[in-house]
């Protein structure tokens, strides 16, 4: 059974329309619509789009972090069988860390500069009351440093005497202080130097196998995701574009905007290739088109009038590969 | 601009905007609104001197038998004129010396600060009066000396955001095409730096006021204006004994007034220009949102 | 007669010093320098595209500083095109000795003949307008690296009005037009009243291109320009920056820690390591026959989109020391998977493995 199940998930951030003044009359933007994919216990799912797609949006939206601005407008997220989006604050509060953990965006920047690496983990560990003595904690901390690859003893270090890829192995640990049975990294790489961020997929790929973690990975690298999820959710202006394992996302894509993306990413392997962009960006989020979202800048020779005027359904055209696309073809 | 708007929307900032308007429109127009004018000499019996208020002279009379309420509206005009002259003299001090201590550093960077350091270190308002005393009385003196002792935090403040504006990127690509350091610290550098001078120079109206206050009521004011300090200076060697509040109250409470007005407005002024972190717009998606309608109503 | 190189680099080496205690300053303690550049010597011919790939620490974006002469080089000298920057250069680094500063008597450095007659009569500030009209720089990133109180027009118009280009509105208005155009920014008057936040991450760098081009450049020390970027709207930048030098003839420094983008559009490409160049050669060639280890445990790490494809990833372990205090002999020896005991021991040079190609490893 899956251990997420995330249905129909809506999310809109409200704003003041800039039109009818502050304060009266708000407009709601639908920064994430219809939104859906299960994890398996185990397995690692990418969530890849490129910036301001929603992916950060429904990771927040789903341990119900959202900044006083948002609103989960409707949906399901079924941890275990439980519906998260219908607890209390109390209630998530025992599911956020110890049920579903998160590595933040730019969380090795944020540790606090004036306390030790260990006294931030031990600080974890006492306000989530899994350890309260100060020395078991200490001796736990200890050991998710071991875990992540680094030698005990610097946990007494601060924060500036640690490289980026330390910092980020840290943080790293610190999310899986209570035994998470989920781990959801935000962009974990992106600051970080290929050969770093090489040993942090490794050292992910490890925590996998050895703690049996499911892993969400939330990135705009699609390289990185080929290297280590076994599922992909290709998001779009706030929509799922396609979902399949992630051999059949990059040996087969269907969605026009995944192949798209895929030719725009260079392969080291072949060199002198060409290069493939995507011309103009993104629609605004108070201004969406009413039919397909891409439509604007797909240049799929089945574009028909229909692609701008209906939204395409997520269709499964394939068991386990779905697209939303009206010309997604039957094989 | 949306500076302003966004100031308009502060409750305090608003509030602190009228009450200097009020003193503004009593220092302007003053030859209107006041009753009398001070500067006509006035029979004088010896009931008027020190009179309670009554129908005619709406705040009593004075040590010398004038009419209060004309002299504080009077007196606006000299507070005003020394606070905001003092200011901005100090300012424009400040801010050159915080621009070429930041930017060109080493010695004269040094050099520079150290002065500040010693400036900042002997105690601003005996050093003015010593300075007054063997001088000479006089407005222009006065605003001088408050000027020439007030820009030092003005120079600090400016100095530290200097050095960090000048690591930013722009200015290395400023540098990268060939523009020269005046170029790049007029063009660059000061455009950066002049919202937070603004909401300083505000507040530094305030002190200057404070100052010349202080140095009339000392009795080193300009014998031949008349501004509030000086009221209080007469005031509390001649009314206190006979009780005359009307006399000792009104300039006490107007200082308070502008300096209050002041302050608010710099406070608002300092909320909406202090740089906050940015983050940047490909890592906070909910940025990307408030960014996305901003930049909208901006291209409109 | 041979057309002479652009860009000729011979043994750049910039160092930062330590600032010292009081302590130390008193037991005469010997100063520690960063060794951010330590030796690194290349040739450009115009209109070459050279890659500089390496990670934080190499001295990739040092060495692009250096060319341009935003940094005083240390030790060594920068000829570009005959004229030698290091005299040119304004920056705030701290001159070790240097051997007399005159050019060394390697063959071809010379410069260019009477160039130094020229030189020597012209002011400093004079010197440093010639440079700046032959070599500019892109920057990496397009939210930091523009005025946000500048107009589009007043960005691109600067370097204009700087260097007296133009005689009058209407001419520095063709210009500005012209340089935005070639950018991709048409038709100009839609963009050039806009202020860069109003714009897309993909569209401020073209603005820096902009503003680069309007000097008619010979040299563009491209730092990083895409990696700030969506990947969608990378290869725009990067096709841009190709076009450039098919059209015009421009030679391109690209700097990157990206192998991948490097071996997209790339002639040559330098590997860095360490303030070092490890390797060097033929972008084709230097990707599928990599010599040197670090070369080839970089290149296996680099992630391809296609999880079929699993290969054998040489993942070094720690980080890449700091450049304060270097490792004996070679640099890279600490981790690298085929260090022998001699590797402790000499410090390889670049010598030459094939036509073109040369590498640094004793192995």
């Amino acid at each position: 059974m899956a251990i997420l199940d995330v249905r129909n998930l809506s999310v809109d951030y409200l704003t003041d329309d800039p039109l009818a003044g502050s304060g009266r009359g708000s407009i709601a933007l639908h920064a994430v619509e219809n939104v859906g994919f299960r994890l398996e216990q185990g397995r690692s799912l990418g969530l890849v789009g490129e910036s301001g797609c929603g992916k950060t949006t429904v990771m927040m939206a789903l341990l119900r972090l959202l900044p006083q601005e948002g609103r989960i407008v409707h949906g399901q997220v079924l941890f275990d069988g439980q519906d998260l989006l219908q607890y209390s604050e109390a209630e998530m509060r025992q599911v956020r860390w110890r049920g579903i953990s998160m590595v933040f965006q730019g969380a090795m920047n944020a540790l606090n500069p004036v306390r030790t690496i260990e006294s931030q983990m031990v600080e974890a560990l006492r306000l989530h009351s899994i350890i309260e003595q100060p020395r078991a904690a200490r001796q736990r901390a200890g050991e998710l440093l071991q875990l992540v690859g680094i030698p005990p003893r610097r946990g007494r270090q601060y924060p500036h005497q640690y490289s980026g890829g330390m910092r980020q192995r840290a943080v790293i640990a610190m999310a899986l202080a209570c035994n998470p049975r989920i781990l959801i990294a935000d962009e974990p790489t992106t600051a970080l130097d290929v050969m770093i961020q090489a040993q942090i997929l490794e050292l992910l790929e490890q925590l996998q196998a050895e703690l049996y973690l499911s892993l969400v990975m939330v990135t705009h690298d699609l390289g990185m995701v080929a290297e280590i999820c076994d599922d992909v959710l290709v998001m779009y202006a706030g929509m799922v574009a396609e979902y399949a394992s992630s051999d059949a996302i990059f040996n087969n894509p269907q969605h026009p905007y995944t192949q798209r993306l895929l030719e725009a990413f260079p392969d080291v392997e072949k060199p002198g290739s060409t290069l493939a962009s995507i011309p103009g960006s993104p629609p605004r989020l108070d201004d969406l088109p009413p039919g397909c979202r891409f439509e604007p800048r797909c240049q799929c020779q089945w574009r028909e009038a229909i692609c701008a005027q209906k939204v395409p359904p997520l269709v499964e055209i394939e068991p386990g590969h779905c697209v939303a696309c009206h010309w997604a073809r039957r094989i | 601009m949306e500076s302003l708007k966004k100031f308009l929307r502060n409750p305090m900032g608003v509030l602190g905007a009228l009450m200097l308007l009020v003193v503004v429109c009593a220092a302007i127009f003053a030859p209107w609104l006041a009753p009398y004018d001070p500067k006509q000499r006035v029979e004088v019996t010896p009931e008027d001197i020190l009179a309670p208020p009554d129908a005619q002279h709406l705040l009593g009379r004075d040590d010398a038998g004038k009419d209060v309420l004309s002299l504080l509206i009077y007196g606006a005009r000299v507070s005003l004129l020394v606070g905001f002259t003092a200011s901005f003299m100090s300012m424009f001090i400040g801010t050159t010396v915080g621009l070429v201590a930041g930017y060109y550093g080493g010695r004269i960077g040094n050099a520079l600060m150290r002065l500040v350091d010693f400036l900042l270190v002997v105690p601003d308002l005996p050093l003015m009066l010593v300075i007054i005393a063997v001088w000479g009385r006089g407005l222009w003196k006065i605003v001088m000396v408050i000027s020439l002792l007030g820009w030092t935090y003005t120079a600090r403040l400016v100095r530290s955001q200097v050095l960090s504006i000048k690591e930013r990127q722009f200015v290395l690509r400023a540098r990268s095409i060939g523009a020269g350091s005046l170029r790049i610290i007029v063009r660059h550098v000061f455009p950066q730096v002049l919202p937070l001078i603004i909401a300083q120079a505000v507040l530094d109206i305030s002190v200057s006021i404070l100052y010349e206050s202080s140095l009339a009521f000392l009795g080193l004011g300009d014998p031949t204006l008349v501004s509030w300090g000086m009221m209080l200076n007469f005031a509390f060697e001649r009314a206190v004994s006979r009780q005359a509040w009307w006399f000792l109250l009104p300039p006490g409470l107007a200082i308070v007034w502008v300096s209050l007005a002041l302050i608010l407005i710099g406070n608002t002024l300092d909320e909406i220009v202090n740089p906050r972190l940015r983050t940047h717009h490909l890592f906070d998606a909910r940025r990307m949102v408030a960014l996305v309608a901003e930049g909208e109503a901006a291209a409109e | 007669m041979e057309a002479q190189p652009i860009l000729r680099v011979y043994d750049l080496c910039k160092y930062f010093p330590i600032s010292r205690g009081v302590w130390d300053t008193l037991t005469r303690k010997p100063r520690r320098y960063v060794r951010a550049v330590d030796g690194v010597s290349f040739v450009m011919q115009r209109g070459e595209i050279l890659a500089l790939v390496g990670e934080s620490g190499s001295g990739k974006t040092t060495v692009g500083m250096n060319v341009l002469g935003l940094q005083r080089p240390t030790r060594g000298h920068i000829l570009l095109d005959g004229y030698d920057v290091t005299e040119w250069a304004q920056g705030h680094g701290p001159t070790l000795e240097t051997d007399g500063g005159k050019p060394p008597t390697l063959p071809q450095a010379q410069g260019k003949a009477g160039s130094e007659l020229c030189l020597a009569t012209l002011s400093w500030r004079r010197r440093v307008m010639l440079l700046r009209e032959r070599a500019q720089m892109i920057f990496q990133d397009p939210y930091e690296s523009l005025n946000p109180r500048q107009k589009v027009f007043d960005i691109v118009a600067e370097p204009v009005e700087i260097h007296h280009l133009a005689r009058s509105r209407e001419e520095k208005e063709e210009r500005v037009r012209a340089a935005l155009e070639t950018c991709g920014l048409a038709p100009a008057d839609h963009f050039w009243g806009r202020f860069p936040a109003e714009l897309s991450g993909g569209q401020r760098q073209r603005v820096v291109i902009a503003g680069a081009l309007v000097l008619e450049p010979k040299l563009l020390v491209a730092d990083e320009p895409v990696s700030m970027l969506d990947v969608s709207i990378r290869a725009e930048i990067l096709n841009l920056l190709h076009a450039l030098r098919r059209e015009r003839g421009i030679t391109i420094l690209y700097t990157t820690h990206d192998l991948a983008t490097a071996g997209f559009f790339t002639d040559r490409m330098a590997v860095m390591y360490l303030g070092r160049i490890v390797e060097l050669g033929p972008t084709a060639e230097v990707l599928s026959e990599p010599r040197h280890p670090y070369t080839r445990a970089l290149i296996s790490v680099v992630p391809v989109p296609n999880p079929r494809r699993r290969r054998k990833r040489t993942i070094l372990q720690g980080e890449i020391p700091n450049p304060i205090d270097l490792p004996s002999g070679c640099r890279f020896h600490p981790r690298c998977p085929d260090a022998a005991p001699k590797c402790r021991e000499t410090d390889p040079q670049l010598r030459p493995v094939a036509p073109g190609h040369e590498v640094a490893c004793l192995a």
